[in-house]
């Protein structure tokens, strides 16, 4: 089985990831992407959302946690870093301890 | 704890050992199987955190590149030189099974063209080195999904065993410990009560005889 990838933003700057053979689409809200991510949810294997957007639809991304596919992830905009937080929840949900970044914190 | 409303015969004191004795082994494999995940999912959130700090890299590196080919060609220059795909990606989509949760595996092929897909002569060399960049990158983020992908579903499935093994070990386990206990208690007292009746219809029977 071969698969798509598709991007979600809302800058100019994810035209950029058109040069890798990824699709992309803009939004301008939050509601579209989540319009456009329930549509695209179906077709596409990887979908990459921009972080702020991701920051958004956290709870409904959550759903897409019981399959395989689609995998959709965060990709970094500039501000923040919403993969490293989620990568730091789900492993304090896990495991109950911080294993990675607990040298950074003291 | 409570007990379970059982009646307590001897039938019900066998049916509960049998389930003791499934649910402990069910506890112990539970326990294993959760131990396991744990050790399997702190390798995965190393590579993860690897992965990532790699893909912000390499995806920044590639967007500067991008915006400053921009800012020196013309729109319609810079929408041809990106449009057109310059390696194709062909991602192979395939499951494994880890602690049988099914994960997402890809085999990412790449296809390469010679050169640029489009004429040199309108496109600066920021816009290769942009569009060269961000191949590379994209193939990293694949990478990096599928590892992510596999960090939440492991995560998700530690805390559901998490819940079962607690269930099994805080619930389960002590209430029928406690049902096959007062069962026990229960029918020790009604042996001990039979056998002094048993005694005193004894005397009863000897006083009158004599």
């Amino acid at each position: 089985m071969t698969g798509k990838m598709a991007i979600i933003g809302s800058g100019d700057n994810i035209l950029a990831f058109k040069a890798g053979g990824v699709d992309a689409f803009t939004v301008s809200s939050p509601e579209k992407a989540r319009e456009t991510l329930r549509k695209l949810a179906k077709e596409y294997a990887v979908i990459f959302i921009t972080d702020s957007f991701c920051r958004e639809l956290s709870a409904y991304l959550k759903r897409f946690n019981e399959t395989a596919y689609p995998i959709i992830i965060p990709v970094p905009d500039g501000e923040g870093d919403l993969g490293m937080e989620l990568l730091r929840s789900a492993m304090e949900s896990a495991l109950g301890v911080d294993i990675l970044f607990g040298r950074e914190d003291k | 704890m409570a007990r379970l409303n059982v009646n307590p015969t001897r039938m019900e004191l066998k049916k509960l050992k049998q389930r003791l004795s499934t649910a402990k082994r069910g506890h112990k494999l539970l326990k294993d199987k959760s131990d396991e995940m744990i050790r399997r999912f702190s390798v995965i959130i190393k590579e993860n955190k690897r992965l990532r700090e790699q893909a912000k890299l390499m995806l920044s590196d590639a967007l500067k590149e991008f915006s400053s080919a921009r800012a020196l060609m013309g729109e319609a220059e810079t929408e041809n030189a990106f449009n057109m795909p310059s390696t194709q990606l062909a991602l192979d989509l395939q499951t494994e099974s880890i602690m049988n949760v099914l994960v997402p595996k890809i085999n990412v092929q790449e296809t390469k063209r010679d050169g640029m897909p489009y004429s040199y002569a309108l496109v600066t060399s920021e816009a290769d080195y942009s569009v060269k960049k961000i191949t590379e990158a994209i193939s990293v983020l694949v990478q990096l999904a599928v590892v992510e992908k596999k960090v939440q579903m492991l995560a998700e499935e530690i805390v559901r065993n998490k819940r079962r093994v607690n269930a099994l070990e805080y619930i389960m386990i002590p209430q029928l410990e406690e049902t096959i206990k007062y069962i026990t208690s229960k029918l020790g007292e009604n042996e001990r009560g039979a056998l002094t009746r048993l005694m005193k219809v004894k005397s009863m029977i000897n006083e009158r005889q004599e």
